[in-house]
């Protein structure tokens, strides 16, 4: 099975159209031209909104988003083989500080929890006192199908059916365990969805 | 771009030996040479020695076999716990870390009555496994100082270990 050149479709680099100075000016703002469909993403509509370059019109909310979707602390915290994945995604291959995510080893200062493996009904009480400790805003990334539903654990005597049934949870990542890949993109998800809770508000 | 493979060879996998090897038939006369005392009763499974003691001289033959010097069997690698549905057996992996050798020593126990001896004055590291046991399959350790719920949690009904265990009912918590 040789993959033909001709179904692919490769995005050429031409600085006369992928110049910031010569994106047109589309009337719903600042147009990426390479956010395709599973390709780049759109720019925020924070940034598209006052359609002038450099400057921003938002309420505090939005603002305050901005700055905690570009500052996620997560809870240094794993519970199951997840956790290799989510270690292997914060070292220097995957680098996670670039989104600003850096762990931190105590749940006073974090802002995120992100729950690594399966949780048995021993550890449940633990992991809510977590929760309980960290200072609002806070939110909950459930990392592999143990955390999401009890994954290959399923009504097991001694599994949670998913983390959801003690804490609230805010991005579902899949995958068993789910690659650092999957993890950013659920990191991703969790600050674009910081920022539009704000602008709901 | 993938390419036509060969199918790949399948090695035939290597037949397990029947017997015990020389060093095993010397093993098991030894045992059966310092352990008369005990009446054990020796075995093999593939090329391991087993020897299976009652349980009422267990801590005897655990002592003598930690500290004859012909066999110091110094380490308990493992423990585990066989529900057969009309007996318990409690197998001992035990090893020599200077002559080398491993054989399993197994207790048979009464199903209505799981008693056992426990062994953490011989062998200290039997403490968790022994707490094991008793949270899966509910043998007790007589003796053990502190028999509490190691794998599961407070107030967990039943023993899931047990064949007998419905494990397709599950406890809402």
């Amino acid at each position: 099975m040789a993959v033909k050149p001709g179904n692919m479709t490769p995005v050429k680099w031409d600085p006369k159209r992928d110049h910031k100075l010569n994106i047109p000016l589309l009337p719903g703002g600042w147009e990426t031209p390479q956010a395709l469909p599973g390709g780049n993403r759109p720019a925020s509509n924070l940034l598209q909104k006052s359609g002038v370059p450099g400057v921003i019109t938002a309420k505090a909310d939005q603002l305050f988003a901005m700055a905690r979707s570009a500052s996620l602390w997560p809870l240094t915290f794993g519970l199951a083989c997840c956790a290799i994945e989510m270690i292997s995604t914060y070292m220097a291959h995957h680098d996670l500080d670039r989104f600003g995510v850096v762990t931190w080893p105590s749940p006073r200062q974090s802002d995120v929890m992100i729950v690594a493996g399966t949780v048995v009904k021993k550890m449940a009480p633990p992991i809510k006192l977590l929760y309980e400790q960290m200072p609002d805003p806070k939110w909950i990334i459930a990392m592999g199908s143990c955390a999401t539903n009890g994954g290959p654990y399923y009504r097991s005597y001694s599994v949670v059916m998913g983390v959801d049934h003690i804490i609230p949870v805010d991005v579902y990542v899949p995958g068993c365990p789910p690659r650092p890949e999957a993890l950013m993109e659920g990191i991703l998800r969790l600050q674009e969805k910081i920022k539009q809770d704000a602008r709901r508000k | 771009m993938t390419q036509e493979r060969p199918a790949r060879p399948h090695p035939a996998p290597a037949e397990a030996p029947s017997a015990l090897t020389e060093e095993g038939q010397a093993l098991s006369a030894l045992l059966a040479q310092a352990l008369a005392v005990f009446k054990p009763a020796m075995d093999a499974a593939l090329d391991e020695v087993v020897v299976t003691v009652e349980r009422d001289v267990l801590p005897q033959a655990a002592l003598a076999l930690r500290d004859d010097p012909r066999l110091s069997f110094d380490y308990m690698m493992c423990l585990s716990v066989v529900d057969y549905e009309d007996r318990f057996e409690v197998v001992y992996h035990l090893r020599s870390l200077e002559k080398g050798s491993r054989f399993a020593l197994k207790v048979s126990l009464p199903y209505d009555d799981p008693r056992i001896p426990s062994l953490i004055g011989v062998w200290p590291g039997a403490d968790w496994y022994e707490r094991e046991g008793h949270d899966l399959f509910g043998v007790v350790f007589e003796g053990h100082p502190n028999l509490a719920p190691l794998l599961l949690y407070e107030g967990f009904e039943g023993y899931p270990g047990r064949k007998s265990y419905p494990i397709n009912d599950y406890q809402e918590w």
